[in-house]
């Protein structure tokens, strides 16, 4: 199975392994990490924010206008901030490390 | 002045429009409470546009079209609005409960249905070191009195439609500058082309970054610092009004007494009633073994509570179960 690396809001760095039927939100909470994902996944909130670690911002899918501007409600927003719920884990994401941002 | 119904239900998105009908049905007359300015809860105010796929014979609805379709079906039942508050206090009375908000209205029932969803809507707080001493002082999240901004400095933040809408309405009369992190804007078109239109004439400014600090400095003023692509500036203001959307919380339903399952109310799955008598909990606040979270859950969970709500209501009474498809009384009161 392929892996995630996670690191959550206090530093601390754990491995799980995905399906790639699920989206990154859902396997994050599914998992028990504390993402609140409020709106359910149908980019209506910001509450699934992370960031993806700089090696691979360029092997996701580019975010759509919807994400972009649902981007607005959160904080400390950095150019690798993405909305977990809008990213699809396919195989070839094998390894990538995110990082849990902040409330 | 205390109103008097039947049942208070506490919010008034899609579930617990609906239980409007199915009380409606057993003539039972409710109030909703809602702190939102509108109805429709969360399909009203999160994805007003989005498509829901999964309401039995409505192969596609939008959050809005569902809310309005069910103000029109329970529109027979004539229910009470108290909206734009948020309901703080319950407790018991000898009729039953009486319910007060936050802003005083208060209503007596003889049952309380909570359909609060996700919780209650608040706004969105900047994560911002100690904002909460500058708070109701130099930081506003809503505004209720524009007047007290007249001649001062403004910094709204934000760029969706409160955001723009306040910059251009308070840039009358008052020194108004608007952060975002980015030069594009979730707003209206409208109120879009006119902020933009008020910075070429100089009337607002525009500064690209996040808040990241705030201090306090003489004369009641603050200290605002921010950071667009790590680089740190500072700007002095009377008053930061954060515009960040609204986000959800539980609120003070959670002080009620009722037993909880992480911070879903618990109930049984024959009457949806919570550990306390006479108050019920349906849609997605409840939790019992096997909850989905859907709307025709809620739809479902709506017409079993109305049952036992009955009961309270008329105890010397028999409920008859009928159609509405048959039932002339039942169309009476429908108005059809």
């Amino acid at each position: 199975m392929p892996k995630l690396i996670i690191t959550d809001r206090s530093g601390k760095k754990s491995e799980i392994e995905y399906d790639s039927n699920f989206t990154l939100m859902e396997t994050l909470r599914d998992n028990g990490y504390d993402i609140e994902a409020s709106c359910g996944g149908c980019c209506a909130c910001a509450t699934c924010h992370v960031y993806i670690d700089e090696k691979w911002t360029n092997k996701l899918k580019n975010m759509d206008d919807d994400e972009e501007s649902m981007l607005d409600q959160a904080f400390d927003v950095k150019k690798n901030s993405r909305l977990s719920c809008q990213i699809e884990l396919s195989g070839e994401l094998d390894g990538l490390e995110i990082e849990i941002a902040p409330e | 002045m205390t109103d008097k119904t039947d049942v208070v239900i506490i919010g008034a998105g899609p579930v617990g429009l609906f239980a409007v009908f199915e009380l409606g049905l057993l003539n039972i007359k409710c109030h909703l409470v809602d702190n939102l300015d509108k109805v429709g809860g969360q399909c009203a105010e999160l994805y007003p546009e989005k498509p829901i796929y999964d309401i039995p014979s409505r192969p596609v609805v939008t959050g809005q079209e569902l809310t309005d379709e069910l103000i029109k079906q329970i529109n027979p039942f004539k229910p009470k609005f108290h909206l734009n508050q948020q309901v703080e206090k319950i407790a018991k009375t000898e009729y039953g409960w009486i319910v007060e908000t936050n802003i005083g209205t208060k209503v007596e029932a003889k049952c309380i249905v909570v359909a609060a969803g996700a919780g209650s809507f608040v706004p969105r707080k900047p994560p911002i070191e100690n904002i909460e001493n500058f708070e109701n002082k130099n930081v506003f999240y809503a505004i209720r009195d524009k007047s007290i901004f007249k001649n001062k400095k403004i910094l709204i933040a934000g760029g969706g439609d409160s955001a723009l809408d306040w910059t251009n309405e308070l840039s009358k009369d008052s020194n108004v500058t608007l952060i975002h992190r980015r030069k594009e804007f979730r707003a209206a078109p409208d109120s879009v082309s006119k902020m933009q239109e008020l910075e070429t004439k100089g009337k607002i400014k525009f500064l690209k970054g996040q808040i990241k600090k705030i201090s306090k400095i003489q004369d009641s003023r603050i200290m605002l610092e921010y950071e667009n692509d790590d680089e740190k500036s500072n700007i002095e203001v009377d008053y930061l009004l954060p515009f960040f959307g609204l986000k959800m919380e539980l609120g003070p339903i959670a002080e009620w007494g009722l037993n909880l399952h992480e911070n879903l109310i618990k109930v049984d799955t024959e009457k949806f009633q919570t550990s306390t008598p006479s108050i019920f909990a349906i849609g997605d606040i409840n939790w019992y073994p096997g909850k989905l979270k859907l709307i025709l859950s809620g739809f479902h969970e709506s017409a079993l509570m109305a049952q036992e709500v009955f009961k309270y209501c008329f105890p010397d009474k028999k409920n008859i179960f009928r159609y509405t498809t048959s039932s002339k009384e039942l169309q009476k009161k429908l108005g059809v």
